[in-house]
Order: structure tokens, then C-alpha cells, then sequence
């Protein structure tokens, strides 16, 4: 997939810049916009899972989920609700039209195998160089637990991270070198945060939309060196 | 020789002590809690248990390891907001982790199956769950080597068997079934119906019988 045409689609939205900070649902809503039409998506759980909210029927994204299905539609209520349909959070989901189920084997090849155009997870850091962490905390006395995020962050073409940009603490979560345990390399394409949309890779940090705040302002909250996007020019 | 006990009882009585017991299930989903619930009345103790979560809630395998059957999870998400029976065997240090990339497990667990030695990996390259194992670079990526995870039972969940032992599975149900049907040295599934053999669509079918020891059926 081409992530710059994506870019310049977005610019030519006119979305380079809001005037204040994005709530999650915004943040969401954006990702949602970014995607390429026809793509094969997995959203990870918490609030990438949101991003679904907002896809729209003519970009006929398809959704995977890590526990055996492709096609997955909207959470499931009411009567809809089926123990045998759930999703990678363990919530209970439907199923669209053309959907396909396969068994965990499978389903991980399709990440593994370079199949999956994007996924969507959240994080607790990411490096400059788009290392992720968002697996463990790192506490001596915390259990870990992995799940699908070594698999996803190594095996989609594209990983997107959604988080606020800040801890509560008001520490950048965008950092040089991550000081929690790593989940994968050099994996995250982008960062969309509360503040700012980053691109990430081996020629540093770009800023492609600030959200409240000038380059300048976010340059003195994250503590990596910050360019302008080319697309966004001065 | 395939077998159809009359009850889940007498589908797990050969499962002894020290064993490692592969049991379906992703969540909730897929989980044979009828076969576990048997499990645990049969008394086998000191298990090692392939599952991908540790038991959740009062129930299945989250009772299994309340009673202490089980020495050693080996699993990729033991950590759920209701895993309180394994947290606190974990915190006593009662009870051993293998924490293992879910693809990783469903690839080894494949790998048992499909008579595969090991295998390189990117997942979980440059993390502390890759520490101490063989790496290398190929393609131009660092690579994990993984080795494949037999087990001595499986208990798995189906919808359907027929007279032959194949089966088919419902929605997402299916998860590790089928892998963990051709990993292990005895298979025993429970399913909602046992059909004629001829009762499946050929076509359709998930796991052939060829995987499959003991079908029992529960209500």
C-alpha cells in the first residue's frame, strides 16, 4: 500500500492541523480516514478497537480478528450474541457477509505471512526508530501476559499506534529508546496521539498534523528531534 | 482405533498423572468444559497445560488450577481481568508460566502436528521472550528458532463428529481445535452431535478423523 498517497489524501482534507487536542473518538475517526480502501485490517484491543466505528461501508475494509475469522462485523447485542462469536478482546461480535473462519494456525499466518495491510494497537512507548512496547510493563510482580502483539507488530505491513502522547505524569510516551520491555523492531509506521500524527522509520520522526499546538510547542514535549512531513511543507 | 465413550468420565480415565494436556479454547469459545470438568474428577495431577489463556472466572481450566492439578501453563495471555485462580498460584509460586507469542503457540502446536522439527521466526526478535534462544538473520530479519509443542492428550471442543471421527467446528469456536487434534498422541473431543459416517459434507470437513481417538457426546 502507499502510505505517502494516503498522506496527501489526508492533507488535501484539509485535517493538517485543529486548533485543539483530539478526543479518542476523534483520534479514531481519523485513523478510520487513513485507511486505504480495500484493505485487510486488524484493530487491537482498547482503543483501536474504535477505529471500527468509523470505517465506512465504500472503503470496504476488512476486519480480521486474531482468534480465526475474517469479515468481522460490528459488536453483537441483544439477541445477536452468540458464545461461539467473539473477538480477540473475548467480546461477543457478528459476522458480515463473505466473512471466512479458520483455525489459529491460520489465522496467524495471515498476520505472520505479511498478509495484513494494517493493525492498529495501542502502546505504552515507541521509539524513534518505530520500536513498539506495549506488552509489560516491566514490574517485577506483574504477570505478563502477550497475546498477539509480537505477531502483529512483526507481521502486518503497517503498524499504526494509537495513545495519547503524554503519560498522566505528562512524560512523552514518544521516546529515544524504549525503556519498557520491546514487543518488536524498527515496526511502527506511524503514531496518531492526542496532539500529533508521527511518521516513524529509519530517517527519524516526521510530524505529519499537530492537534492544539505548534511544531515548535511539541517539539519541547517529546524528547526525539521532530521535522515537518515534506507533504506538509512550511 | 477411534472409540465413542458413553460419557466424558470414561473419555478421559486413561489421562495420567504428569501429562501434558493440550486444551482448546480461546476464551470461553471453544472451550471443552464438560472433558475438563472430568478431568479434574478423575484426580490426574501434576499436568503441564497448552491453553492459550490460564481459565477465567469459576470454571474449566481456572478450576483445574484452583485444586493445584497443574504444574506448568504454557499459554500466550494468562492475565485477564477474571484469571484470579491462576494470579494467585502465579504470586505463590505454585504454578510454572510459559509465556509464548500466541502465534508462536499456534505455529509450535502446528509444528507437533505436522512432524516439524522447529522453525525461525521474526516474532518476538529482540525481546526478553527470545532471550536465550537461537537466532539468526535471513532475508535481511532477525529470526527466532522455535521448536514445536507436543502434547500426550487434547481436549477439544467440536459441533460435529460423524462415524469416522471427522469434524467440523462453529464460528470461532474452532481456534486452536484442529492444530491441537494433529499435535497431540491421543485426541478426545466432545461435540453437540455425532452423525452417520456419509453425515458430513467431505468438502466441509475441518479435522479428519485421522486426528481423532475418543468422541463423546454432551448435551
Amino acid at each position: 500500500m502507499s502510505v505517502q498517497s494516503n498522506d496527501q489524501a489526508a492533507l488535501a482534507a484539509g485535517i493538517r492541523k485543529s486548533d485543539k487536542p483530539l478526543g479518542r473518538n476523534d483520534l479514531a475517526r481519523l485513523v478510520a480516514r487513513d485507511i486505504k480502501p480495500g484493505s485487510f485490517v486488524n484493530l487491537g484491543i482498547g482503543q483501536p478497537t474504535l477505529v471500527s466505528n468509523y470505517l465506512q461501508p465504500e472503503q470496504n475494509i476488512t476486519l480480521h480478528t486474531e482468534n480465526g475469522m475474517l469479515g468481522m462485523g460490528p459488536e453483537a447485542t441483544g439477541d445477536q450474541i452468540d458464545g461461539d462469536l467473539i473477538n480477540a478482546g473475548k467480546i461477543p461480535v457478528t459476522e458480515l457477509p463473505g466473512a471466512s473462519y479458520f483455525h489459529h494456525a491460520d489465522s496467524f499466518a495471515i498476520m505472520r505471512g505479511g498478509h495484513l495491510d494494517i493493525c492498529v494497537l495501542g502502546a505504552f512507548q515507541v521509539s524513534a526508530t518505530g520500536d513498539l512496547a506495549n506488552w509489560h510493563t516491566g514490574a517485577p510482580d506483574a504477570i505478563p501476559a502477550v497475546g498477539g502483539a509480537m505477531d502483529l507488530a512483526t507481521g502486518a505491513k503497517d503498524v499504526f499506534v494509537m495513545m495519547t502522547l503524554l503519560t498522566r505524569e505528562g512524560v512523552s510516551k514518544l521516546v529515544e529508546t524504549c525503556t519498557y520491555p520491546l514487543t518488536g523492531i524498527g515496526c511502527v509506521t506511524r503514531v496518531y496521539t492526542d496532539k500529533a500524527v508521527f511518521l516513524t522509520g529509519p530517517g527519524g520522526v516526521q510530524v505529519r498534523e499537530t492537534f492544539g499546538c505548534t511544531l515548535e510547542e511539541l517539539q519541547d514535549m517529546v524528547p526525539v528531534p521532530l521535522t515537518a512531513a515534506p507533504a506538509v511543507g512550511g | 482405533m477411534l472409540n465413542f465413550p458413553e460419557n466424558v468420565n470414561e473419555a478421559v480415565a486413561g489421562i495420567q498423572d504428569g501429562s501434558t494436556v493440550m486444551i482448546g479454547g480461546f476464551g470461553n469459545a471453544g472451550q471443552p468444559f464438560e472433558l475438563i470438568d472430568a478431568l479434574m474428577d478423575c484426580g490426574a495431577k501434576d499436568l503441564t497445560v497448552v491453553n492459550n489463556n490460564a481459565g477465567q472466572g469459576d470454571q474449566g481450566l481456572a478450576l483445574l488450577i484452583k485444586e493445584g492439578r497443574v504444574k506448568k501453563m504454557i499459554c500466550s495471555f494468562p492475565r485477564q481481568s477474571d484469571s484470579w485462580h491462576f494470579d494467585a498460584k502465579y504470586h505463590a509460586g505454585e504454578i510454572e508460566l510459559e509465556l509464548v507469542p500466541q502465534g508462536n503457540l499456534a505455529e509450535r502446536i502446528r509444528a507437533a502436528g505436522a512432524g516439524i522439527g522447529g522453525f525461525f521466526t521474526p516474532t518476538g526478535y529482540g525481546t526478553m521472550l527470545a532471550e536465550g534462544k537461537e537466532t539468526r538473520i535471513l532475508d535481511g530479519r532477525g529470526q527466532v528458532f522455535e521448536t514445536p509443542i507436543h502434547a500426550d492428550v487434547a481436549l477439544i471442543k467440536a459441533l460435529k463428529a460423524d462415524g469416522k471421527g471427522n469434524l467440523v467446528y462453529r464460528k470461532t469456536a474452532r481456534n486452536f481445535g484442529p492444530i491441537m487434534a494433529a499435535a497431540a498422541k491421543h485426541t478426545i473431543v466432545q461435540v453437540s452431535e455425532i452423525v452417520p459416517t456419509g453425515g458430513l459434507d467431505p468438502e466441509i470437513i475441518v479435522t479428519p478423523g485421522i486426528y481423532v481417538n475418543s468422541i463423546v457426546k454432551v448435551a
